[in-house]
């Protein structure tokens, strides 16, 4: 974890509760200077509340929030090294781009010709540049969004914060904001931090990700590890798709573990669980690492599945539904058992969805280090 | 002739039943205000028959001294009411909008108290109240005119409270914490971010308070002193004898004036701001 890097946020075993309401509870982590940090949950979690209290707009109830290795508990909103692009944007209606650009400049006290060169470049940043006496009712949400980008970018803060900065915008738009953001921050070398409760967002623009529950950390990690590793049940299932089966740890040795779930037949993993011997857990098995077989390609779906024993990482079912998304197609397929198993396949040619239709037997098998064992 | 194309369903205007009932209403509304200001010009020393074009009831008006004063008292009293009714009312209203205290909901109540209780009401009750107070009558001018600015005031700053506190409504408070976000201290935040917002409510209540200040005539009637009589008052007090073509011309000179002002405060603000104020 520790890169040797200066943290430039520690949040200290922070709590915010409104009333009865624990918003947030007891949260600790630290954001390194430079990184595109992110926080990930569903809405009500706590995560915008916690984004609040850096920029200052809250106070922690408990703890202590430390930003480039001043405690802020005492510093207004307006006093910190920190800026936000807020969720409505919140670009002044009365003032046109200049203006709304130039207003921490202008108020500051910096000169006009220093505030007139920092405006035009935070523009071109943005890529607004020729926007400059627009009036906010004249721009598009994409655009008031870059002026809000701009806005806070020409401060020159220590830490950008955004608070759903992708919600309002269209499917198209907002895959190309991601690279941008990942683009920008990547030029300007702030340290981002972004709330949302978007799983493809955070993946897609994050160095880190913190999954927030109920308040806490459920997870900080990588996105790839979040999505390939997750720690628990609820990350699992937030960041992504995903089977989850309860079992039961037969053997768990240092290089290899096996689960039995009643649910879905017997599970091998070639990696070690270190988890006790006969306790619960849960399988998380992600859709797209499951390969689907026609039955009588019996000895292919044995062949394939060898690194595991006979009789292990093997199910059949039944085709209930599909669901044809174009790029891959989704089958829920109900288990011998009667569970059901959502499994995707990628369409590599045009006619592959016609492979596999309503009430097929189908065999599935997976590899041995696919599972994912989760012990909460 | 032929090539008029339909009627749609919304286009009201284009019927004739809907034109001549707006006619009609336009006809009610104004036609005794267009016949008083037609009978200003009229040479004769009553209202009632045509004797032909004269402006010398003009020249009367304004050589009539104490209508003049009445004047001059009324614009005062209405100018120091409104400004004063505007800076409270508009703090009300922030202040009802942006915190919470114990009792508030009585504090709101209490304050739109002067727009409900009957006016005849609230003018026993300054009288009594200025009495009690042992309200001093013989001051000089503009101070004599405080009981009745006050009482003015009272009954103004209600109407300003709610038609910003209507605007407030609309304002997004992350504008406001984006501007401290930026810097901005809580006193540069209102002034160059929730100001702003909220001045075309700021222009509609003062255009609402001027106006109700300068017609009111019951809270006056019973606040005014022997000296201190204004406009609504004083044409009162002359149509007792009779209906003059002075009065007339006196009242066309307050209506132009209130409406150029109406027109010049539309003007600078826009009709849509104000409207986009309800």
């Amino acid at each position: 974890m520790n890169e040797g890097k200066q943290p430039i946020i520690e949040i200290r075993n922070v709590s915010k509760r409104f009333g009865k309401v624990t918003a947030v509870d007891n949260i600790s982590l630290d954001i390194r200077a430079g990184e595109f940090f992110v926080l990930l949950g569903p809405s009500g979690c706590g995560k915008t509340t916690l984004l609040r209290m850096i920029a200052g707009f809250e106070m922690p109830t408990e703890g202590q929030i430390i930003i480039d290795g001043q405690d802020m508990s005492l510093v207004p909103p307006n006093k910190r090294p920190v800026n936000m692009v807020f969720q409505s944007y919140a670009v002044f209606p009365h003032m046109n781009v200049t203006d709304n650009v130039g207003y921490g400049l202008r108020i500051s006290g910096i000169s006009k010709a220093e505030t007139r060169d920092r405006v035009a470049e935070a523009l071109e940043l943005v890529k607004l540049s020729g926007f400059e006496d627009r009036m906010p009712d004249q721009m598009s949400g994409g655009q008031r969004q870059r002026v809000a980008l701009a806005r806070s970018l020409v401060m020159r803060p220590k830490v950008l914060l955004l608070d759903e900065p992708l919600s309002a915008l269209d499917a198209k738009l907002r895959a190309q904001m991601q690279f941008e953001l990942a683009d920008l921050q990547d030029k300007v070398g702030i340290t981002f931090v972004t709330v949302t409760h978007d799983q493809d967002e955070a993946l897609s623009m994050a160095s880190r990700v913190a999954v927030i529950n109920k308040g806490e950390v459920a997870q900080l990690a990588p996105p790839s590890d979040l999505y390939e590793y997750p720690a628990n049940r609820f990350v699992a299932d937030f960041v992504g798709s995903v089977n989850i089966f309860e079992g039961t740890l037969t053997l768990d040795e240092p290089d290899k573990a096996a689960v039995d779930c009643p649910g879905l037949g017997k599970i091998y993993l070639n990696h070690g669980v270190t988890g006790p011997h006969g306790a619960n857990v849960w399988i998380a098995l992600r859709p797209e690492k499951i390969y689907l077989h026609v039955p009588g390609e019996g000895k292919a779906v044995r062949a394939a599945a060898q690194d595991a024993p006979d009789g292990h990482n093997l199910a059949r079912g039944t085709i209930k539904g599909m669901s044809y998304l174009g790029d891959v197609t989704l089958y829920d397929i109900q288990l011998e058992g009667g569970h059901i198993i959502r499994v995707s396949r990628p369409n590599l040619s045009r006619h592959d969805q016609e492979d596999f239709t309503w009430d097929d037997k189908v065999s599935m098998h997976w590899r041995a280090d696919s599972p994912v064992v989760l012990l909460s | 002739m032929f090539n008029r194309t339909a009627i749609a369903p919304l286009e009201y205007t284009r019927k004739l039943w809907m034109r001549s009932w707006v006619g009609l209403t336009m006809l009610f509304l104004y036609a005794p205000l267009v016949v008083l200001m037609i009978f200003s010009f009229n040479d004769s020393k009553r209202n009632v028959m045509w004797k032909g074009f004269t402006l010398k009831y003009y020249e009367k008006a304004l050589n009539n001294d104490s209508l003049v004063e009445a004047m001059v008292n009324s614009l005062t009293i209405a100018f120091l009411a409104t400004v004063i009714s505007l800076v409270i009312g508009a703090l009300a209203a922030v202040m009802l909008w942006r915190f919470r205290f114990p009792f508030k909901g009585l504090v709101e109540g209490t304050m739109s108290l002067p727009i409900i209780v009957p006016e005849i009401c609230l003018g026993v009750a300054f009288l009594i109240f200025f009495a009690k107070l042992d309200w001093p009558t013989d001051l000089a001018w503009p101070l004599n005119l405080s009981a009745i600015t006050i009482a003015h005031i009272t009954f103004c700053f209600p109407f300003v409270a709610m038609v910003v506190r209507a605007r407030l409504a609309s304002f997004n408070r992350e504008e406001e914490e984006a501007a401290k976000d930026l810097g901005a201290t809580e006193w540069q935040a209102f002034r160059d971010v929730l100001l702003p917002h909220i001045k075309p409510s700021l222009v509609a209540g003062a255009l609402l308070a001027f106006t109700l200040s300068l017609d009111d005539f019951v809270i006056t009637f019973f606040t005014s002193g022997p000296d201190t009589i204004t406009f609504p008052v004083k044409v009162y007090s002359m149509v007792r004898f009779s209906v003059t073509p002075e009065v007339n011309a006196a009242s066309t000179i307050l209506i132009i004036l209130t409406v150029a002002l109406t027109f010049i405060a539309l003007k600078y603000q826009g009709v849509k701001g104000i409207a986009e104020t309800h």
